[in-house]
């Protein structure tokens, strides 16, 4: 900086000068970083997305290649009641439809918790679940990380007799001896109310405004198959 | 040159930032459950800490007084989210177990401790080499607590089985407690315990001395 002999660092005009030269400076700084990484963050952001659709179809291992795995899995859209389409996937092993895996999304407590729920061919039995963005309070709502809580969700029911979803989160434990619990999954300690957030988004996305005709689709071409 | 070896050296052990100083002690309570975040937290702070020192220290002659502050906030503030996007950039995975961390160096006390107590009153490469000795000072802690804590916590360092835990037919019963964070309390308390043993220049002195008084002794 070309120092004049004497500099206030104190006036007004240097203060508002330091102020307004810092502030430009440091936004310059801060927004070209953001707009040069950018790609990059995108494509881990999909790299991170393709390992969570591997992981809920429970095909993801360590040190796999993501890349090839997912070549695997087809991709189709489909229309929802609303007019617009989701993307769903199929994994298909040797010619047969192991599993259908659906996005899911909803209100948790704090925050719009992001998911995929996957579905065996019958379209009623849940084979794995699994949120990849959300924020639900560390230590009490982000438990639906975890891998004991995920693992409960496999064999569950989603519907009765009707098409009407049944599945819930309960508070608690589910009671096992009761036959209600093929649709019930144990509730977290202190994540009540992320709990009620996973039951209203799941029955929403597997009800008739959701993948509920999907679903009810794909198990019909299932028995005709059988 | 001695002078700036000692500014270097000394947050090491002797002036150490987390345990005789007792700052960032949340962040070294947080991201300590396993060495691989806990590394990638000391690199961020250390850098952080080491530049922002620098740029304040070479502007720090016409930063007005009323504005200080606030200027040294924003010069590590935009630091903090520069260092942030290259790690969501080329860290990803591990960046994400670090969640709002990295965004609160912004307000860890080492920094602005470093910047107002030093980088203002100092040229350039000193300061440059005070936030680096002071970054180094709290990776030293930190990587020490994380280490122990993931080898006894989970048997593993870096995610590398170490120890065979019994789950897996092995011997070692993993010890839970180590995962949550008052265990990194009572390391860090330890640690402290021992540097003071050791260096018994850093004990400080009580507050107040009890001793008997007879009641006549006051007049």
């Amino acid at each position: 900086m070309p120092d004049k002999k004497p500099i206030d660092r104190d006036s007004m005009s240097n203060t508002l000068l330091v102020a307004v030269s810092l502030s430009l400076v440091c936004s310059v700084f801060v927004a070209s970083a953001a707009v040069v990484l950018k790609p990059v963050q995108e494509r881990n952001q999909e790299l991170y997305r393709q390992r969570i659709i591997l992981e809920v179809a429970g095909l993801m291992h360590k040190d796999a290649d993501v890349a090839a795995l997912f070549a695997n899995i087809e991709s189709e859209q489909v229309a929802l009641t609303d007019g617009s389409s989701a993307e769903v996937y199929r994994v298909i092993t040797d010619g047969r439809l192991e599993q259908v895996i659906l996005p899911i999304s909803g209100a948790g407590l704090w925050s719009t918790m992001y998911g995929y729920l996957s579905v065996a061919p019958d379209g009623n039995t849940i084979k794995g679940i699994r949120f990849y963005e959300h924020g639900e309070t560390p230590g009490l709502g982000d438990q639906i990380d975890k891998p004991d809580w995920r693992a409960a969700w496999a064999g569950k029911h989603i519907y009765a007799v009707d098409r009407e979803p049944q599945i819930e989160v309960v508070r608690g434990f589910a009671d096992s001896s009761s036959t209600a619990s093929l649709y019930q999954v144990d509730g977290l300690a202190g994540a009540t109310l992320t709990g009620n957030g996973v039951t209203r988004l799941v029955r929403r996305w597997t009800g008739t405004d959701g993948f509920g005709p999907f679903l009810a689709s794909i198990a019909v071409t299932e028995d005709d198959e059988t | 040159m001695s002078d700036a070896r000692s500014v270097l050296i000394d947050p090491l052990i002797d002036n150490n930032p987390v345990t005789l100083q007792m700052l960032g002690i949340c962040s070294a309570l947080a991201v300590t459950t396993a060495l691989l975040p806990a590394l990638l937290m000391c690199v961020a702070l250390t850098s952080v800490a080491a530049l922002s020192c620098a740029a304040i220290s070479a502007i720090r002659h016409r930063i007005p007084n009323n504005i200080r502050i606030i200027v040294q906030m924003t010069i590590i503030a935009s630091l903090v989210i520069l260092t942030d996007q290259l790690l969501r950039a080329y860290a990803f995975e591990t960046s994400k177990q670090l969640s709002v961390f990295v965004g609160l160096i912004i307000t860890n006390c080492i920094i602005l401790g470093r910047a107002e107590a030093f980088a203002m009153k100092n040229p350039v490469g000193l300061s440059f080499l005070d936030g680096l000795g002071n970054g180094l000072g709290y990776s030293l802690i930190l990587i020490a607590v994380a280490t122990l804590r993931e080898l006894f916590g989970a048997g593993t360092l870096l995610g590398y089985p170490v120890f065979d835990l019994t789950q897996n037919g092995g011997w070692y019963e993993a010890n839970g407690l180590m995962l949550l964070p008052p265990s990194a309390f009572f390391i860090i308390g330890l640690l402290i315990w021992a540097i003071r043993s050791l260096r018994t220049q850093q004990v400080e002195n009580a507050d107040y001395q009890i001793h008997e008084v007879h009641r006549t002794d006051v007049y």
